[in-house]
């Protein structure tokens, strides 16, 4: 039906094609040859890509370079931040209490742990309720960062693909958006943080400022993470369905309700197993903040070079999980 | 022909576009659970088993000039709005090349916003994606309220998007998409959504957009608005370009296959 009438129309349009305006490719013909007409105007007889680099356009949606990348990112940094607020804000919105949430969660939260682990199975071993209360709440909370992070990394680009199919900006927007998403989270659950330590007795000294350079270098560590997890999960969004399993492991593995050097201490392992079990970044991120904030959670529960390791995890992650999400950026929302 | 030859400057190069969606069928018939372990271990060579291939545009190529509005037709599932989504760089090319000045803008009637936010927030949020700065997008924050028409009944543009009825969430999509001059947009569909007065509007705001030296794309299965606002028409079938030229000549020609 259609292609009975196309030669037709070609006729039709032959006079148009003197003034250069209007080609007509036709799908009937039977080699498969292209039946354009080239105008004979100044711009005659270039290839599309020559006609491309005369005035000056450029292929759409290839990747940037990477500098430029970083350019288009900063252009828009408000986009990310109102992007940030505006999840957490919409976590909410349904809720009669509103944001009173964004603080009652985590404080729910600690209780249902502490009454677990605290009371009836009795994990804090060996350390006093003063300490170990605080010390409880605190991982809970930073390691929650990180997982919240990585969760909401695997998502990014699946759970917004209205979004990447529809606007143009720089996909690493969204990874980085959601991770300072969890950091605000996490800004709200300190808040119980400090009431549980203070509350236990452990009152504000100086090396509670500790606790900014730490959760700085977690976030960028968080960051890193969620966007190494966004190209992931945008190409397997399977992933999501995976990752709860995995981050509950390592979450057990980084002692969250126990000390892991507390825990090994008459297993008779060599020392090198508790360090390596230590330095995996969530272990070393909480142990920092509990060093912090915790009277009584010395330098001896810390292993050995643990600022080291602290910004080590942060610059390779970070960078490194910047750069594999650019590689794969023109590939983001396909199919 | 002079107002749309004007400059005769190429906005837009479309080269022997192929596109192909590679789509997850979930399972391939028999042995599902085994099907889908297989189609994991053997990712990256090939096409697994499961996975089927939709060539939805082939070998399209044309050029757009500073000031056309073109008009894309076609039947449903014909790849207009795929061809659309490649020129605006968010769907990557199978073979071929699409070249493009400035960064072209896609507006559709499903682009997403965020439902439990204030249209207020939305507009503000909906400014940055696009790329404009906290001052221009309140400068133009009137005027997209205004444009929109949300608060004609009442105040609504405080209230949560899912709040609004389909019609007023695509006349804000739209409003907020139009507050932008672009280099190149891309509107699908937008105007069969909205009441005959906001589908006036929004016609003139496409011609004011024209004025600004922009090319304008119209997909639409409204061939009255297509008439109203396009000078150049590209008729698209089964992925193919089937016809290029002015509107008229090419509506008619469609009219008339469509109807026989």
């Amino acid at each position: 039906m259609i292609t009975g009438r196309a030669p037709q129309a070609r006729c039709h349009l032959l006079p148009h094609l003197e003034d250069g305006k209007f080609q007509l490719v036709s799908d009937t013909t039977q080699d498969g040859a292209l039946a354009t007409s080239k105008p004979p105007s100044e711009d005659a007889g270039l290839a599309p890509a020559e006609l491309a680099r005369k005035y000056g356009l450029s292929v759409s949606g290839a990747r940037p370079t990477l500098v430029e990348y970083v350019r288009q990112l900063w252009d828009r940094r408000h986009f990310i931040m109102a992007f940030s607020r505006a999840k957490l804000m919409a976590q909410y919105s349904e809720a009669r209490l509103g944001q009173i949430w964004q603080v009652a969660t985590p404080l729910l939260n600690a209780l249902v742990y502490y009454l677990i682990f605290g009371l009836i199975m009795n994990a804090g071993r060996g350390m006093e309720k003063g300490v170990y209360i605080p010390f409880l709440v605190t991982g809970i909370f930073v390691f929650t960062f990180t997982q919240s992070s990585l969760m909401a990394g695997v998502r990014a680009i699946p759970g917004n693909l209205g979004l990447v199919r529809a606007l143009h900006f720089p996909r690493a927007s969204l990874p980085i958006s959601f991770s300072m998403q969890q950091l605000q989270q996490l800004l709200y659950s300190m808040i119980v943080v400090v009431v549980v330590t203070v509350g236990f007795g452990n009152y504000p000294r100086l090396s509670w400022l500790l606790v900014i350079p730490t959760l700085a270098l977690q976030f960028v560590f968080n960051t890193g993470l969620a966007l190494v997890f966004g190209r992931m999960g945008s190409k397997t969004p399977d992933l999501a369905q995976l990752m709860p399993f995995i981050t509950r492991t390592w979450m057990y593995a980084s002692g969250v309700m126990f000390s892991i050097s507390g825990a090994l201490e008459d297993r008779h392992v060599p020392a090198w197993v508790t360090d390596v079990l230590q330095w995996n970044p969530a272990a070393i991120y909480m142990d920092l903040v509990r060093f912090a904030l915790i009277d009584d959670y010395g330098r001896e529960n810390l292993p050995p070079h643990v600022w080291a390791f602290a910004v080590g995890w942060a610059v390779v992650i970070g960078l490194g999980g910047f750069v594999y999400f650019w590689k794969a950026e023109e590939r983001y929302g396909r199919g | 022909m002079a107002e749309i030859n004007r400059g005769n400057v190429p906005t837009v190069i479309a080269d022997d576009v192929h596109i192909v969606y590679r789509v997850n069928t979930g399972s391939s018939g028999k042995g599902s659970a085994t099907a889908a372990l297989s189609k994991i271990m053997r990712r990256g060579k090939g096409d697994a088993p499961g996975v089927r291939r939709v060539h939805a545009v082939r070998g399209v190529s044309f050029t757009a000039y500073r000031g056309e509005a073109i008009g894309v037709i076609g039947s449903n599932g014909s790849g207009k709005s795929t061809l659309l989504r490649a020129i605006a760089g968010l769907l990557p090319c199978e073979s071929g090349k699409v070249y493009t000045d400035g960064q072209p803008s896609l507006l559709g009637v499903n682009a997403a916003l965020m439902n439990d936010l204030t249209g207020e927030r939305n507009v503000v949020l909906g400014g940055l994606a696009m790329g404009m700065s906290r001052e221009q997008i309140r400068e133009r924050y009137e005027d997209i309220v205004d444009f929109s028409g949300i608060n004609d009944k009442g105040d609504f543009i405080s209230l949560p998007m899912r709040t609004y009825s389909s019609g007023m969430a695509a006349r804000l999509r739209f409003s907020i998409a139009a507050a932008k001059d672009h280099d190149v947009l891309m509107i699908d569909e937008a105007l069969a959504t909205g009441d005959r007065k906001f589908q006036v509007r929004s016609e003139e705001r496409i011609r004011e957009l024209r004025k600004h030296a922009g090319t304008v794309f119209l997909v639409s299965h409204n061939n009255k608005s297509i008439r109203d606002t396009c000078s150049r028409v590209l008729w698209l079938e089964k992925g193919e370009l089937l016809m290029d030229g002015p509107t008229e000549e090419v509506v008619s020609a469609y009219e008339k296959a469509t109807s026989a």
